[in-house]
C-alpha cells in the first residue's frame, strides 16, 4: 500500500486535511477540559461529595436560566477580552503573563478619566473611559515589548514583575490620591473610590439581570482581532514572526516592531477587558478592598486558559470565554450543593491549561508506543506517519482564512 | 488577605521596635542589625526556591510553576504540622510534595514537549486553587500551629565566644540549612558530573546527546531536584509563620524565578539577589514600624523590589546570556 498513490490514498488525504484537521481543532481542547473535569469529579468524590450532583448543580447554576446566563457573561467578558488578547500575543510567540498588570492599567487610567471628568454625557463619557481603558492597558503592554524586542528582556519575567508592580500602584492610589474622601471623613478608611458617574454605567441590557454590554464589547472586539489577525498584512507579520523570527526578518519584516505592536495590542484588549470590570461592577466603583486579586478575578491568568481553550483563535474564544466563564459562576452552586468549595474551578483550569498544551505531543506520545507495538508486528507505517503528522497540525490552532 | 500577611511580616520584626520613631530610630545599630537579621529570614524561601529554579533552568528548562509548587508545599507542611505537631515532619511532607510534582512537570515538559512557559502558568494555577481548596475541605479556619518558633534555633553559646550582635547568628537551623544549599548546589553544578551533564544538556543539547548524555534523564534530574527545593521553600514559609494562608506565597515563586536571571544562573548570585531583595523589603517593614512611611505610601515604596528586578533584568540579559537551550524542548534528530 505504502507506495501506490490511488484515488484511495488521494481521498484519504483530502479526509485527513479537511475533516480530521477541522474536527482535531476544537476536538484536543475539549478532549482536555473532559479530562480535567474528571479529575474535578475524582477530587469532589475525595472530598465526600457527588460528582454527578456537584457537575449538576455547577451546570444549571451557570446555564440554567437566564439570570443564571446572564451571570455567565458577566464573568466570561473580562476573560473573552483578556483571551482575545493573549490571541494576539501567542500568535507572535510572545508569552504574555502581563493580563493582570494591564487589567489594572486599563482600570485606572479609565477610572481617572471618569473622576476627571464626571458630568460628560454618557455618548461621550462611557466611550472615552474605555478608550482610556485601552490606552492603560496599551502601554502596559507597550513596556515589556520594548524590552524584549530592544533589550531581549524575557517577556515573561518582565510582564510578571509588572503584575507586582501594578498591583502596588494600584493600592498606593486607591489608598492615597483617588480614595472616596467622604467616606474617609466618615470613618470609613476603604481602598476604594467613590461611586463613580452613572454616565460611565455599561448599560444593561436585559431587565433585571446584570448582563451588561460589555459582552458585546467583547464579542465585536473578538471579530475586530479576527479581522486583524487574518485580514490585514500587520496580522500577517505578526503571525509570520510568531512562526519563525529568523525567516521573518529575511523576508524583510521589521521583527522588533511587530514584537511591540504584538504585545501593545495585547495589553490594549486587557486594558479594555480592566475598564469593563470598573464600569460593569455592582457598586460601580473600582476597590482593592480584597487585593488586586480580588479586583481582577485572577482574570488575567484565566483568560489565558479561555485563550488556549478556544485554539488561540479570537472567535473560538468567544464560547470558550462564556464556558469559563459558566464554571467559576457555577462553582457557587457546585460548593453549595456537594460543599466542595470553589477555587476546585481555579484547580481545574491550571489542569485544563496543562492538558493543553501538553495535548498535542501527548497524542504523538501515545502513538509513538502504539508505533512501537506496530513495529513490532511490521505493520505499514507510513500511513501512521502521515496521520501523527496531520494531528500534529491539527494539535496547534486550526487556521482561521478557508 | 494581603494586609493579614503584612502584619505577619511585621511579626518578624516587632520585637525590635524601638521606642524611638523616625528616620533617627532607624539609624540606630540595634534597628540596622534587628532589620538584616530579619532580611535573613525573610531571604529564606526566596533562596531555597531559587536555587532549585536555577538548577532547573541550567538544564534548559523554565519553570514558571514555582509558587504553585512552594503552595502545595506549604499547604502539606501546615496540614502535617497540625495533624502530628512535628514541623519537621511537615518538612519532609514539603519536600515530598514538590517531588511529585517536579516528575510530573518533567514528565509534561520533558515526555510531551510543552511549552513550559504555559505549563508553568498551569502548575501555578493548580498549586493556588488546590493547596486553596483542601485548606478550606480539610482545615476551615486559619488555625496558627508551632512551627519552627523556639525549634531547632541555634544561639550563639553565651560567654564562650565574644560575638557582636548575636541577632545576626541566632537563627533556626533550617535557614543555616537554606544556606549551605548555595555551596551545594555550586558543587553540584561546577565540580560533578552530573553537573557537567546539567551544563551541556542546558547549552547544547544535541551535542550532549551524541556523547550519549541522556537529556531526558538530566531534565528530569534537574527538575526534580527543583521542584523538591519549591516544596520546600514553601515548607519554610508556613512553619516559620507557623500558619497557612490563601495564596500565602504572594507571588514570591515568580520573584524567585526573576532571581534566577538576576543572579545570571549561578547560586551564589540567586543568594546576592535574594538578601538584597529581602533586604529592601526588611527595611520597608521596618520603615513602617516607625511610622516613618505611613499607609499609602508605603504601598509605593513595596513596588520597588519588582521594579528594581525589571530594570536588573535589563542589565544582566546584556551581559549574560542565558543557557542557550532554555525554554526548548529537545528531540533527538530536530534543530531546536
Amino acid at each position: 500500500m505504502a507506495g501506490a498513490v490511488s484515488a484511495d490514498t488521494r481521498i484519504s488525504d483530502w479526509v485527513v486535511q479537511r475533516v480530521v484537521r477541522r474536527v482535531m481543532g476544537p476536538a484536543v481542547p475539549l478532549a482536555a477540559t473532559v479530562a480535567a473535569l474528571l479529575v474535578g469529579a475524582a477530587m469532589v468524590w475525595g472530598f465526600g461529595g457527588d460528582p454527578v450532583e456537584g457537575y449538576r448543580a455547577m451546570f444549571t447554576g451557570a446555564f440554567g436560566g437566564i439570570k443564571e446566563f446572564a451571570d455567565t457573561t458577566v464573568k466570561a467578558t473580562p476573560l473573552l477580552l483578556v483571551g482575545v488578547g493573549i490571541c494576539i500575543a501567542f500568535r507572535a510567540s510572545v508569552i504574555n503573563i502581563g493580563g493582570e498588570g494591564q487589567i489594572i492599567a486599563g482600570a485606572l487610567l479609565s477610572t481617572v478619566v471618569v473622576l476627571a471628568v464626571p458630568d460628560l454625557p454618557r455618548g461621550v463619557l462611557l466611550p472615552l473611559a474605555l478608550i482610556a481603558g485601552a490606552v492603560g492597558g496599551a502601554c502596559m503592554g507597550f513596556i515589556p515589548g520594548v524590552l524584549k524586542a530592544y533589550a531581549n528582556v524575557n517577556e515573561i519575567l518582565s510582564t510578571i514583575m509588572l503584575n507586582i508592580v501594578a498591583g502596588y500602584m494600584m493600592q498606593y492610589l486607591l489608598l492615597g490620591p483617588m480614595i472616596d474622601k467622604a467616606a474617609v471623613e466618615a470613618g470609613n478608611h476603604i481602598a476604594q473610590t467613590k461611586r463613580l458617574s452613572p454616565n460611565s454605567d455599561l448599560p444593561i441590557l436585559l431587565g433585571d439581570t446584570q448582563m451588561n454590554l460589555g459582552i458585546v464589547i467583547g464579542a465585536a472586539v473578538a471579530v475586530a482581532v479576527f479581522f486583524l489577525l487574518w485580514r490585514t498584512s500587520l496580522g500577517y507579520e505578526i503571525r509570520a514572526v510568531g512562526g519563525s523570527r529568523d525567516a521573518s526578518r529575511y523576508a524583510g519584516m521589521r521583527v522588533e516592531r511587530r514584537i511591540v505592536q504584538a504585545l501593545t495590542l495585547s495589553g490594549m484588549m486587557s486594558g479594555l477587558g480592566g475598564a469593563v470590570l470598573v464600569f460593569s461592577s455592582v457598586a460601580h466603583r473600582l476597590s482593592v478592598e480584597s487585593g488586586p486579586a480580588g479586583f481582577t478575578q485572577l482574570a488575567g491568568f484565566n483568560g489565558i486558559v479561555a485563550a488556549l481553550f478556544g485554539g488561540l483563535h479570537p472567535l473560538w474564544t468567544v464560547p470558550a470565554a462564556i464556558l469559563f466563564g459558566g464554571l467559576l459562576v457555577g462553582a457557587n452552586a457546585l460548593q453549595r450543593a456537594v460543599q466542595v468549595a470553589t477555587p476546585l474551578v481555579v484547580a481545574l483550569s491550571g489542569l485544563v491549561v496543562v492538558f493543553v498544551v501538553s495535548s498535542d505531543r501527548a497524542v504523538r506520545w501515545a502513538r509513538s508506543v502504539v508505533e512501537r507495538f506496530d513495529a513490532a508486528a511490521g505493520s505499514d507505517d507510513d500511513r501512521t506517519d502521515r496521520a501523527a503528522e496531520a494531528t500534529g497540525a491539527a494539535g496547534g490552532a486550526e487556521e482561521g482564512g478557508p | 488577605m494581603i494586609s493579614a500577611l503584612a502584619s505577619l511580616d511585621v511579626g518578624a520584626v516587632e520585637v525590635f521596635a524601638q521606642a524611638r520613631s523616625g528616620w533617627s530610630g532607624f539609624f540606630t545599630l540595634a534597628t540596622l542589625v534587628a532589620t538584616v537579621a530579619a532580611a535573613i529570614r525573610l531571604a529564606t524561601p526566596y533562596l531555597v526556591a531559587a536555587v532549585g529554579e536555577s538548577v532547573g533552568q541550567r538544564s534548559g528548562v523554565l519553570n514558571l510553576g514555582v509558587d504553585g509548587v512552594m503552595l502545595l508545599g506549604a499547604f502539606g507542611a501546615y496540614y502535617t504540622t497540625v495533624q502530628t505537631g512535628q514541623p519537621w515532619y511537615g518538612l519532609l511532607v514539603g519536600l515530598g510534595i514538590g517531588m511529585v510534582m517536579g516528575l510530573l512537570y518533567a514528565f509534561i515538559t520533558v515526555t510531551l514537549h510543552a511549552e513550559q512557559g504555559i505549563s508553568g502558568i498551569g502548575i501555578y494555577l493548580f498549586g493556588l486553587g488546590f493547596s486553596d481548596l483542601l485548606f478550606r475541605q480539610l482545615v476551615g479556619a486559619p488555625r496558627p500551629i508551632l512551627g519552627f518558633d523556639g525549634l531547632f534555633d541555634f544561639t550563639v553559646p553565651e560567654g564562650r565566644l565574644e560575638i557582636a550582635y548575636p541577632d545576626l547568628y541566632n537563627h533556626s537551623l533550617v535557614i543555616y540549612l537554606a544556606f549551605l544549599l548555595v555551596p551545594a548546589v555550586t558543587l553540584l553544578v561546577n565540580r560533578t558530573t552530573f553537573g557537567l551533564n546539567i551544563r551541556a544538556v542546558g547549552e547544547t543539547p544535541q551535542a550532549a546527546d551524541s556523547l550519549g548524555v541522556s537529556v531526558a534523564r538530566t531534565r528530569y534530574g534537574t527538575i526534580i531536584i527543583g521542584n523538591t527545593l519549591a516544596g520546600a521553600a514553601g515548607a519554610v514559609l508556613a512553619l516559620e509563620k507557623g500558619i497557612f494562608i490563601q495564596n500565602m506565597t504572594n507571588g514570591m515563586g515568580f520573584i524567585a524565578v526573576a532571581l534566577v536571571y538576576f543572579g545570571a544562573w549561578r547560586p551564589l548570585g540567586v543568594l546576592a539577589g535574594s538578601l538584597l531583595f529581602s533586604l529592601v523589603t526588611a527595611a520597608v517593614l521596618q520603615w513602617k514600624t516607625l511610622g516613618i512611611l505611613s499607609g499609602a505610601a508605603a504601598q509605593l515604596t513595596e513596588m520597588a523590589p519588582a521594579a528594581v528586578t525589571i530594570i536588573a533584568l535589563v542589565v544582566v540579559t546584556h551581559r549574560i546570556g542565558a543557557p542557550a537551550a532554555l525554554t526548548r524542548p529537545f528531540r533527538r534528530g530536530a534543530e531546536h
